[in-house]
């Protein structure tokens, strides 16, 4: 490895505290040019500090900096970026209003009389793009763009700016596997100008295919750095963290009694329900103790499905009945009343209050449904809430800490603790692993094997097809819009026929 | 190949039909509304009616343009009928008590305006306060000021000042402006260039799109953000000057509310109020369409002049209607 090119960009003896937090210590890390290098670690390891260090968003407390040889420290991300390193978040930090071209060159635009040059903000904009062989139109209003497209505006953006650095934080996230193919082939693009790219991500198959090096963090401490052809998956989840995948495997071979799920009673019966704009009329039935999961592409339907379960949204068609009776779910409130939980997808926005603690957040579903006019003890509030802590692993264990200092991990599982607490009959889990770690994904599956155990109906949907069909008794196949396919989980069906099924609108 | 750059020559029609629908609505209202005028009243149809509706609402059309670099951004103005106030009392006070000339008058109205903008500009951005609060502590601060000068209307008797706003610009087939007008559409002519063609009206529209995106892009908001508050009161003390060249006096009283017929404007011609989306062209279509109502209901001449307000209201009601669906249906 030494006769690896000098780094651009060297981080030696990182430290960073936070109040009554280690956050890093002592941490290296280079990137060397032309390279994508994977940040790994499992949330709460120092992924997002190390990379918040670097760009000037927190001031470093120990450990030196150096890019191309000479030591910096940034004001913010503004300064990083005009050094050359550039940042794109999971949320795409542009203006939607604006035109694809704009977006890209605004602040820079072009001028000819002092006046804005729109021809060539179009021209150079179309150049960039092209560079990175995006096509789309760039007159267009950013809005129109679908989150791929837009992410790549901002890494094109980034680019322009002259980024020498390019750090990629969970651009994945959101992204189907097409629009991965699309981003990874604008990576390797980058990668062959020489750019170093910086990549965080969750999915452990991304790494493998885009990554040429990682740095594994553990603790805030650095584990190694290992060349991605030299680490086995297995190896690497054991470094990150830092035990045996022991868990993982045995729910892996966890017999699932599909005849059973089956015998028992029907829970939710949903028949020809649907939405027009949201999703074609589908009939599914959840059984109790049963896990139903839900494989499909981003936007197909998956999330609509839940909302029309929950009274998010009206069905216009079809009938729901719930425990052999017919229902009409016309607010969550309803649902929730019928004992149907949803934990949604997007848990910023939707789910979690940031500003209030774990124990508000956990009691918050528990005391609406006793109505205001009873507010629970506070002594029966502190042993719920140590009660799922302890269960969930929720950490730190501090009910009293704001939500919004916890890990994207722990927050879910506050997120689930809120349901769990009202003993709900039907959980609805909208992508509950995404964006968390393997530690914490693995606690979440287990979680839902033991509530189905324990008679609960589950709706699980996920983009990893590997976790439905781990955890499903049958799986629903959503693609464009509508359920496809309705899949009993027996041993002849593997992630390849899911694929298929999604592929080819069960047809084949 | 050529059924796809068919297709996407359509939806870039289609994209383009759906920016400018709010524009077009208000356009195609104020054609109807000339036409109904026109049917209904001996002497309407005339260009003549126009113009005054142009003469009459110069100083409303200069306001609603700084409301609209506001708007623009997601804020709000409150403060620019009380500065239009401030600015009559200011400019009659010192003229007609003071014997000053209009020529130091002015400039110095326009700096007082401007200075109070740029002030709550700062106080917005800065510490962070809400728009809405700010302008409105502004518009005590500019109303109650108006009663320091004086509780009575003061004429203005000045010669040249009512030299100027008595001076009639001939047009061909008899028409004829006023000066106002002539000052009012040179500065919507020059704030649609600024808005299009320059780095700050870029900005404006960016922050207006997502403030926390135009900052993590490194664009100026800081200073945008003061900008727009600050061009918003220079415009609200020369829709004084306009005011004042109007009625040719200073009054505590005076464009009660006119911050409201302002935003009114803005919201008619098309502008989101959450920022990000809007043509000046609109604005001045807007602040039309409210002056055509006027004209309109003094026309039918048994109509009380609250009605304006009426039906100043039901427009509103469906142009927000309408911004939620057309928001509602981009998403």
């Amino acid at each position: 490895m030494d006769d690896a090119p000098a780094p651009i960009l060297h981080m030696r003896g990182i430290c960073k505290e936070f109040p009554g937090v280690r956050a890093l210590s002592d941490v290296d890390f280079r990137l060397l040019p032309g390279e994508v290098h994977a940040l790994m670690g499992e949330n709460g390891a120092g992924k997002s500090t190390l990379i918040k260090v670097l760009t000037g968003v927190h001031a470093v407390d120990g450990g030196e900096i150096t890019l191309d040889g000479a030591p910096v420290s940034f004001s913010g991300p503004l300064a990083a970026q005009q050094a050359g390193i550039s940042t794109v978040y999971q949320e795409v930090n542009l203006c939607p209003n604006l035109s694809v071209a704009e977006n890209i060159l605004i602040g820079r635009e072009p001028r000819r009389f002092g006046r804005i040059h729109w021809k060539e903000v179009r021209r150079r904009a179309a150049a960039v793009l092209e560079r990175l062989e995006i096509h789309v139109d760039v007159s267009a209003p950013l809005s129109s763009c679908s989150l791929a497209v837009q992410q790549m505006v901002a890494i094109a953006r980034a680019v322009d700016v002259s980024a020498r650095v390019l750090i990629l934080d969970e651009p994945t996230s959101s992204l189907d596997a097409g629009e991965v193919a699309q981003l990874f082939r604008v990576m390797r693009r980058l990668k062959a100008e020489g750019i170093a790219i910086l990549f965080v991500s969750h999915f452990l198959d991304q790494i493998y295919e885009i990554a040429d090096r990682m740095t594994i963090l553990r603790d805030g401490r650095l584990v190694g750095e290992y060349l991605t052809g030299e680490l086995g998956q297995v190896e690497l989840v054991g470094k990150m963290i830092g035990k045996e995948l022991k868990d993982l495997e045995s729910l892996e071979n966890a017999p699932k009694d599909i005849a059973a799920a089956e015998r028992s009673r029907p829970f939710a019966e949903a028949r020809s329900l649907g939405r027009p704009g949201a999703v074609e009329p589908f009939t599914l039935t959840i059984h109790e103790g049963e896990v139903v999961g839900l494989a499909g592409l981003l936007g197909s339907g998956r999330t609509e499905v839940a909302r029309l379960l929950f009274g998010a949204d009206h069905a216009t068609t079809g009938e729901l009945s719930v425990g052999g009776a017919p229902v009409t779910l016309r607010t969550p409130r309803a649902a929730t009343n019928h004992g149907i939980a949803f934990c949604s997808e997007n848990r910023r926005a939707e789910g979690l209050i940031p500003d209030l603690t774990v124990r508000e957040n956990i009691i918050l579903a528990l005391q609406a449904a006793r109505g205001w006019a009873r507010p629970i003890p506070r002594r029966t509030q502190d042993e719920l809430v140590a009660k799922y802590i302890d269960a969930l692993k929720i950490r730190p264990a501090d009910p009293d800490r704001p939500v919004k200092n916890l890990s994207g991990g722990n927050q879910q599982k506050v997120l689930l603790a809120r349901w769990l607490i009202v003993e709900p009959k039907l959980l609805i889990l909208d992508e509950p692993t995404r964006g968390i770690d393997v530690g914490a994904k693995a606690e979440i599956q287990r979680l839902v094997v033991e509530l189905s155990d324990g008679g609960m109906a589950v709706l699980f949907i996920s983009a990893e097809l590997e976790e439905v069909l781990r955890l499903s008794h049958k799986v629903g196949v959503l693609r464009d819009r509508r359920l496809v396919a309705e899949l009993p989980n027996d041993d002849d069906l593997t992630t390849g026929v899911l694929m298929e099924t999604i592929a080819s609108g069960g047809r084949a | 190949m050529s059924s796809d750059v068919l297709t996407a020559g359509r939806s870039a029609a289609l994209r383009d039909r759906q920016r400018y629908l709010p524009v077009l609505v208000t356009a195609g209202l104020l054609v109807a509304m000339f036409t109904v005028g026109g049917l209904r009243y001996e002497a309407f149809a005339s260009g003549q009616i126009v113009l005054n509706v142009f003469i009459d609402n110069a100083f409303l059309l200069v306001l609603a343009v700084g409301m609209t670099f506001v708007i623009l951004t997601g804020g709000i103005d409150l403060s620019v009928g009380a500065v239009v106030a401030l600015s009559t009392m200011v400019t009659a006070t010192l003229m007609t008590d003071h014997g000053w000339s209009p020529l130091a008058v002015v400039p110095l109205v326009l700096l007082i305006g401007s200075v109070l903008g740029l002030a709550m500009g700062c106080m917005i951005h800065y510490f962070e306060i809400q728009p809405f609060i700010v302008t409105l502590a502004g518009m005590f601060l500019a109303r109650g000021l108006c009663y320091v000068i004086g509780t009575d209307s003061i004429p203005i008797t000045e010669e040249t000042y009512t030299a100027v706003a008595q001076t009639q610009i001939s047009l061909p087939g008899e028409m004829h402006l006023s000066v106002s007008v002539v000052i009012a559409l040179a500065v919507v002519l020059f704030a649609a260039y600024m808005l299009h063609y320059t780095r700050l009206g870029r900005n404006v529209y960016a922050i207006g799109g997502s403030e926390q995106s135009a900052l993590l892009m490194g664009l100026p908001v800081a200073r945008t953000k003061i900008a727009v508050y600050t061009i918003s009161g220079f415009c609200s003390a020369l829709g004084g000057v306009l005011f004042s060249l109007y009625t040719l006096s200073g009054y505590g009283l005076n464009a009660l509310g006119m911050e409201l017929d302002a935003i009114a404007a803005v919201v008619i011609g098309g502008t989101l109020l959450t920022g990000g989306s809007g043509y000046l062209l609109g604005t001045v279509l807007g602040v039309l369409v409210l002056g055509l109502i006027q004209t309109i209901i003094s026309f039918e001449g048994t109509l009380s002049p609250w009605w304006t307000k009426i039906f100043i209201g039901l427009l509103l009601f469906v142009f927000i209607l309408l911004q939620r669906l057309i928001t509602a249906r981009r998403s």
